[in-house]
């Protein structure tokens, strides 16, 4: 890791520190973005930092939005093959653009359920040393909750089962989901225990003064903190600005450039 | 001097000579240049420069250029703000303008993606940028106005674009007779002359660019339509056009839509969208995307789809259901589905979570008939028949986003016959004010690009006075 470039994202995870353990090990990361915005350029850097050769990561990438192909051109200009990593079992797709789960009564939930099983199952099914870097990705909830037919409440058990595992296995849970359908809600649940079991809020939206070809938006990252480091205590929360490219995604402090 | 294609400086000097001499008579000779889009600037500007030649050695005072800015470097010139080169950065694409041959209405576009027309000359333009129209695998959503029906506009050009290249179609529509809906699709404009002869009387009153261009600069009032000559090459039939210019007061003829190449739903009798699901199914299954291959694209046009005379208008679940499973089926196939939506019938949360599956985001708005605020805003306002709003534009298979200068354009439909779009400039936003996502502003009356390649103009004729 050190080796690396590390740009403010990084830094702002605790990703700039020893690569062993793994910094966001055990920890729920929630990226929020909007329609203006969209922050999947923030779970690529993670696919990308986790799949990097230093570590030893797993990845389990459960895609509700995108193909394997967009993820894989993508993730190919910003230099990591996934296709390579897929064989290498390094990379675990599962491609749930079609899930529905069946409409009538209780088996409502059956889909979320034998979701959450596959994954237990692959990540059982992993060898040893593996088993205690992985980390689930999650892209992204809102079309989850599409899926389950507006089940929230399906959605949350889900996503406490998948938080459980966090702390069973040590893997990390990367979620991404939009921001601004909740935020005319009158009690938008889902959204808020979201951001209350998240160790890690990244948030993309615009600047105030909209949208520019040269700052395509700012990132408020809160790390609350953490265990894993001695001396390190509290809330920290980052602010800068970002502007996304083909093979890199540039972050800078608001009137600075790089 | 009218043509369409103009190969090397060499011949621009004949034919000019040639023009030229059969009407020695005339003071001024309106000269026009069409385009093709392969040609670099360098050498529009080679050409111009030899054509001012041509007019300074007759002595003829003016020369009329009229020359569509070439948006893909133009646009980047404008990105960048600066004098400086702008730096291409190692994907950039490789446009192919005409379409290969197996597939009519297909372009190549970066990242590995294909584009077909949007029926809209000037929204292609727009979309020049990204391949030109919309790419296929993708799900494009217009934001209806409930106060005027200006989203027809854009789904009947959609559906004739796809029909006059024989792409297969499925339309779905809450009306009771979907069908009777073909019969106000427009036909393609026919007549060559007809246009040339409009441009022609355009450019005799509109843009006149000459060496003593300061004289004209005041009133130019340049604007799209003097531009409109990209997609046409001369001798070329009509099919052949990637994109063609739809007249609406002439029918597109019925053999076109033969039962084969559309088909027609009706959603208002249905208890759900399971029906139209499987319609969609069906048809997307034939047009499924094979590495290497490319078999023939299709079209879906969904209009309303949550229109309250449907039964299914409340099931607010049902729908985007039924959308999260149409866009997993077109991501994989070569098809592209518009769906218009009026979002005043969906509440905030619905309307936000259709935004978000939408790869390509439009809305149009209406504009009231005598606002004197607006009249003093916007040139042209008379003829403004409402807005064309770009909110979101596809980015599949890169995470780039885009942002152009100008999203908002207008909508005029030209003599009644033709639709037109024309960009709204914006001017700067005040660092102190809120959000700028709307659609007032100052309006700039000569936009960047024009400035830009006026400038190159002058350094050309300034070199030749020399």
């Amino acid at each position: 890791m050190e080796n690396q470039n590390l740009n403010l994202l990084d830094r702002a995870l605790g990703l700039d520190g020893p690569s062993e353990p793994w910094p966001l090990s055990g920890r729920v990361v929630l990226i929020e973005d909007c329609v203006e915005t969209s922050g999947s350029f923030v779970l690529h850097q993670l696919v990308k930092r986790s799949l990097s050769p230093t570590s030893s990561n797993v990845i389990i990438f459960v895609a509700f939005a995108n193909p394997f192909s967009h993820y894989d051109r993508i993730l190919r200009k910003l230099g990591c093959n996934l296709v390579t990593q897929r064989d290498n079992k390094r990379f675990i797709f599962f491609d749930m653009l079609m899930l529905r789960c069946p409409d009538e009564g209780k088996s409502s939930e059956g889909g979320l359920v034998l979701l959450y099983e596959k994954i237990l199952k692959t990540i059982c099914g992993l060898p040893g040393d593996k088993k205690d870097y992985v980390t689930i990705m999650i892209d992204d909830i809102s079309l989850v909750e599409v899926a389950a037919n507006g089940g929230s409440d399906y959605v949350l058990d889900f996503l406490h089962y998948c938080h459980a595992l966090t702390s069973e296995f040590d893997c990390s849970l990367i979620t991404l989901n939009h921001e601004d359908i909740y935020s005319s809600m009158e009690r938008p649940t889902l959204i808020l225990q979201m951001e209350y079991l998240a160790d890690i809020l990244i948030k993309a939206e615009p600047l105030s003064t909209g949208l520019a070809t040269d700052v395509h938006g700012q990132l408020t990252v809160l790390n609350k903190g953490t265990s894993h480091r001695l001396g390190r205590s509290g809330n920290k929360i980052h602010n800068f600005h970002y502007k996304v490219k083909e093979n890199t995604v540039e972050y800078f402090y608001p009137g600075s450039r790089v | 001097m009218r043509g369409s294609l103009f190969e090397s400086p060499a011949w621009c000097r004949v034919q000019c000579q040639r023009h030229c001499s059969q009407t020695p008579h005339k003071k001024e000779v309106p000269c026009v240049f069409g385009r093709p889009p392969q040609l670099p600037i360098t050498k529009i500007i080679r050409l111009s420069a030899a054509l001012l030649a041509c007019h300074r050695r007759r002595s003829t005072p003016t020369a009329a250029l009229s020359l569509p800015p070439r948006k893909t470097k133009l646009c980047s010139v404008d990105a960048a703000m600066a004098t400086t080169k702008p730096r291409l950065s190692s994907f950039s694409r490789n446009l192919s303008a005409v379409s290969s041959s197996q597939t009519p209405g297909v372009k190549c576009g970066p990242n590995g993606t294909m584009f077909v027309s949007s029926g809209i000359a000037d929204l292609d333009r727009y979309f020049e940028i990204l391949g030109g129209g919309f790419p296929l695998g993708s799900l494009v959503m217009v934001m209806e106005d409930a106060e005027a029906p200006h989203h027809m506009l854009l789904l009947r050009n959609f559906m004739s674009q796809g029909l006059v290249h024989g792409q297969p179609l499925l339309y779905a529509s809450p009306s009771k007779d979907p069908r009777g809906f073909l019969g106000t699709l427009p036909s393609p404009a026919s007549l060559k002359h007809d246009k040339s002869r409009d441009r022609e009387s355009e450019q005799e009153k509109g843009l006149r660019i000459a060496w003593q261009y300061k004289k004209y600069m005041g009133e130019n009032q340049p604007n799209f339509d003097s531009h409109r000559v990209t997609h046409h090459y001369s001798g070329a039939d009509n099919k052949q056009d990637y994109c063609n210019e739809f007249d609406f007061r002439k029918p597109l003829e019925r053999h076109y839509f033969t039962r084969q190449r559309v088909n027609c739903v009706g959603i208002q009798h249905s208890k759900n969208l399971a029906a139209l699901q499987e319609h969609c199914a069906s048809f997307l299954a034939q047009h499924q995307r094979n590495d290497g291959s490319s078999a023939l694209a299709g079209r879906i046009a969904i209009q309303s789809l949550c229109a309250p005379q449907c039964e299914h208008s409340n099931m607010d679940w049902e729908m985007l259901s039924f959308i999260k499973s149409l866009k997993g089926m077109v991501r994989s196939s070569n098809a592209v589905v518009v769906i218009t939506f009026p979002p005043s019938l969906l509440s905030l949360s619905s309307t936000k979570r259709w935004q978000h599956m939408a790869d390509t985001l439009l809305s149009v708005a209406a504009i009231p008939d005598e606002d004197k605020e607006l009249a003093k805003l916007l040139s042209g306002y008379q003829d403004m028949v409402g807005l064309l709003n770009v909110q979101k534009v596809a980015r599949l298979n890169t995470q780039v986003p885009l942002i152009l200068e100008a999203t908002t354009f207008s909508i005029k439909l030209q003599k009644r016959r033709f639709l037109v779009l024309e960009c709204l400039n914006q001017a700067p936003v005040d660092g102190s004010s809120g959000s700028s996502y709307g659609t007032s502003g100052v309006f700039l009356q000569l936009s960047l690009t024009q400035k830009c390649y006026i400038e190159q103009l002058r350094m050309v004729s300034k070199e030749m006075d020399r």
